[in-house]
């Protein structure tokens, strides 16, 4: 019996035992991999990223899936950028743009990313399209706007104000690490305490089923669609302000970052299942994984291999889950 | 020549806890067609099942043209001169007719050691075959802007083309209308006249009137016998329809059922006119519902009962139609806005359509009424759900180690209990059950049956769908029957007997 329940507990977490071994082992060999300040630079490496594994996490649980999240970043970066330019600079992108509030900015691109995703919710949840061939189209479309608002220019200067926002500290606590938790909290909230969590996971479940238990599946995918956009606005905000400029390229392939680590956390590709605690293990240990061979000193082109090779297993464990279960 | 095109002899075939087929004997004399009937669950496509060695029978031995054969599996049977049509066909629409017919064996060009598709001879057989039945389709053209009737002449083609001597049409006729009936008919004639055997399964006395010249009638998995269909047909004794009717239900009604002590009352739920976007389908029905009472629909498979409480209940759409609940018209136009008004309803697909596998029980409960359980409009109140989950798992005694059990590990007859917990929370006027206990066990059946009443007596509408004669006769207070997608007609009390309702489910 509780052979049993080792082999369950292995097959469940085996990618996070594995990656364990892993990070006790550098912790151990490399004494500065578990120093505060490199733990600290994990965990505002992992905040922006985790906000967006949490917008494609909806997507996910509901068996859709959002190839446009890293565009949408690269694209809020941009424009959080562009009207965030210290007024002094010399190469102002919009120089005649008003000097809004900091917040007003990211409501601002909150709302533009929010649009595209009301567009994805509308051709995959009306015109029934597939998510992954819709998400395929709109991050070409969102990418070739953001293209064509910078004019493909690198964005720099920034306000004060805004790098502040995003690269303060409370107390020793980074503000990125904070909003961290802000956002984790609320989405914990809505997918435990209200009916549109529920119906996410019903409709993940059993689309038609939860139709017939009268559920508005229309509705609460564009509602999961579109709070998915507003994330990853906040992300791609987070991250220009982080580093203190940006260009088109922010934010690439980190749609497929943030679907792995969902998968890892246990979000299932199947749908119906899947934790806000399983999004941030999920991005955690996929941070950790990459500084853990950063500091063993691997070749950074071998480093893509272990995380694809992660990928790949993680996904095989998770699908074995599912068929175990059924 | 041996006297059989096809025996089968003695054909059992047990699953667990079922004695699908007890016994079975099959003859289909050559150049025939060999009527089946027998009611829903009687065992007919079991037993084709066997045939075709999809199933494994116990005991039985089959004969073709006299020679024993041993069956593993449809390309066996094929190859023994054996083919199906089925129900529901299986093509690949986006296809050509003449890839259909060769689909898995395709004539090859060889270069080398590279086989290529030789489309041009596929092309010229199938054309071949094509006329062979007196057929003038162009083989290239793709299937799927073929009519159902036409893919099945197709099938019927390529089973012709692989040579069967024997051709077993399942329900052939149930989507067709009267003139692709009749052009079915003609290409069977016609090729009964060259030697070919068919097996006819259908529900339409009629139908089988007119083409079939022998029939054998199966009940609860046994053979009842074999007779002639036509007066002229010196092999059997004749049989008429009465006769039919009476061998297909008679049977002791062996099922208990709970004292039907409700009251029905006044009119609750009036549905009028309703006709599908099918022509098909569900024509023109209308019935009234009444509080308190435990409404049955009859009728066999096909009879678009499924069809029109979907339909109803907004799964569907329709062409004309309106429901009256609890004397305002309703607007129904997808299951939500019949969930608000309060109809519930349990489908017939319980994997499909009801529940939600990866969920846990307490999940699948509660689901359909979330609205219940809001704080200050946004929070749920889990405790409060919690509590009506553990109501509903004592009240229907669900057999579950606790309410976070995912449902999919339950049994068929506590699935079903869940569900049905997720109409008590609800709490409709109207609850529509399709067929509320199929696949479940005797004991879990009666507890339903007793939950059914115990709502009627709460003065809310039961509709229930059921195949099984003696549980429609057995739970129904009124019992309304179709046939083709019409109601034929409604029994009560004492003109509820399986012969009258037969009666109207085979009359068109």
């Amino acid at each position: 019996m509780t052979s049993d329940k080792v082999k369950k507990f292995v097959t469940n977490n085996g990618i996070i035992l594995l990656l364990a071994v892993l990070v006790i082992y550098v912790g151990i060999t490399v004494p500065t991999f578990r120093s505060i300040k490199n733990l600290s630079n994990l965990a505002i490496n992992a905040a922006p990223r985790v906000i967006i594994a949490l917008g494609v996490s909806g997507c996910l649980i509901t068996k859709g899936t959002d190839l446009s999240a890293g565009r949408a970043v690269g694209l809020a970066g941009c424009l959080a950028g562009m009207m965030l330019q210290n007024p002094e600079a010399s190469k102002r992108l919009l120089p005649n743009f008003p000097q809004l509030p900091v917040i007003v900015v990211l409501l601002i691109v909150m709302v533009v990313c929010a649009l595209f995703g009301l567009l994805n919710a509308i051709v995959i949840s009306y015109l029934q399209v597939p998510a992954f061939i819709c998400t395929l189209g709109t991050q070409l479309i969102i990418y070739g706007v953001a293209l064509v608002i910078t004019g493909a220019q690198p964005i720099g200067s920034y306000r004060q104000d805004y790098i502040n926002f995003c690269q303060g500290k409370l107390f020793g606590v980074p503000y990125l690490f904070i909003y961290l938790v802000i956002a984790a909290a609320i989405f914990w909230f809505i997918y435990n305490y209200t009916r549109h969590g529920k119906y996410m996971y019903a409709i993940g479940g059993n689309e038609a089923a939860a139709e017939v238990s009268g559920v508005n599946v229309k509705k609460v995918k564009t509602i999961i669609y579109v709070t998915a956009g507003a994330m990853y606005a906040i992300a791609g905000f987070l991250l220009g302000g982080k580093s203190g400029g940006t260009s088109v390229n922010l934010g690439q392939g980190y749609e497929l970052e943030a679907i792995a680590a969902c998968t890892i956390g246990g979000v299932s590709v199947n749908g119906g299942i899947g934790k806000v605690s399983g999004c941030i293990i999920g991005v955690a240990v996929f941070e950790l994984l990459k500084s853990a061979l950063q500091f063993l000193g691997v070749n950074t082109n071998y480093q893509y291999i272990a995380q694809g090779v992660v990928i790949v297993i993680a996904i095989a464990l998770d699908i074995r889950k599912y068929i175990v279960k059924k | 020549m041996a006297e059989y095109r096809l025996e089968m002899r003695g054909v059992s075939k047990s699953f667990p806890g079922v004695k699908a087929l007890d016994s079975v004997n099959l003859k289909v004399r050559p150049g025939t067609v060999h009527a089946l009937m027998g009611e829903n669950g009687a065992g007919k496509s079991t037993l084709m099942k066997c045939l075709f060695g999809i199933y494994h029978m116990d005991e039985g031995e089959v004969y073709v043209d006299g020679e024993k054969v041993d069956i593993h599996n449809p390309d066996e049977a094929l190859r023994k001169g054996l083919a199906m049509v089925h129900q529901e066909l299986q093509p690949v629409p986006a296809r050509s007719i003449a890839e259909n017919m060769y689909l898995g064996r395709y004539p090859v060009k060889k270069f080398g050691p590279l086989q290529v598709i030789d489309h041009k001879t596929m092309n010229a057989e199938a054309e071949k075959w094509l006329k062979n039945v007196k057929m003038t389709f162009d083989p290239k053209r793709q299937l799927g802007r073929l009519s159902i009737s036409q893919m099945q002449q197709i099938e019927i083609a390529k089973a012709v083309s692989q040579e069967a001597r024997l051709i077993i049409l399942d329900e052939p006729t149930s989507s067709l209308t009267d003139n692709e009936v009749e052009a079915l008919f003609k290409i069977v004639r016609d090729l009964k006249a060259r030697g070919v055997s068919f097996v006819f399964i259908s529900h339409k006395m009629a139908e089988l009137r007119q083409i079939s010249d022998d029939i054998t009638i199966m009940r609860d998995g046994t053979y009842v016998g074999t007779w002639s269909m036509q007066k002229d047909n010196a092999a059997y004794d004749y049989i008429d329809d009465n006769g039919i009717v009476k061998a297909m239900v008679g049977r002791e009604l062996t099922n208990v059922y709970p004292e039907l002590d409700n009251q029905p009352g006044e009119v609750l739920m009036e549905v009028k006119n309703f006709t599908s976007i099918h022509s098909d389908s569900f024509k023109d029905c209308s019935f009234k519902l009444r509080k308190g009472e435990i409404l049955g629909f009859g009728g066999l498979v096909g009879a678009q009962r499924t069809e029109l409480m979907e339909a109803i209940f907004g799964m569907r759409h329709i062409t004309s139609g309106e429901v009256i609940l609890n004397g305002k018209k309703i607007n129904i136009k997808r299951p939500q806005d019949a969930i608000n008004n309060g109809i519930g309803m349990i489908t017939e697909d319980r994997r499909g359509t009801g529940i939600l596998g990866c969920l846990s029980i307490a999940d699948n409960v509660s689901i359909a009424s979330l609205n219940k359980y809001l704080e200050a409009g946004i929070k749920l109140n889990l405790k409060k759900i919690e509590q009506l989950v553990a109501d509903n798992v004592k009240k229907l005694s669900i057999k579950t180690p606790s309410s976070k059990t995912w449902i999919s590990s339950l049994s068929g007859g506590n699935q079903q209990k869940v569900i049905i917990s997720r109409w008590l929370a609800n709490n409709p006027d109207v609850l529509i059950m399709d067929e509320p206990t199929r696949g479940i066990d005797v004991g879990a059946k009666y507890e339903i049956y007793q939950i059914m009443i115990q709502l009627a007596k709460q003065g809310k509408g039961i509709i229930m769908i059921s195949s099984e004669m003696p549980e429609l006769i057995g739970v129904s207070n009124r019992i309304m029957v179709m046939c083709n997608g019409k109601i034929t007609g409604e029994v009560s009390g004492e003109e509820a007997t399986q012969e009258n309702i037969m009666q109207y489910a085979t009359r068109f």
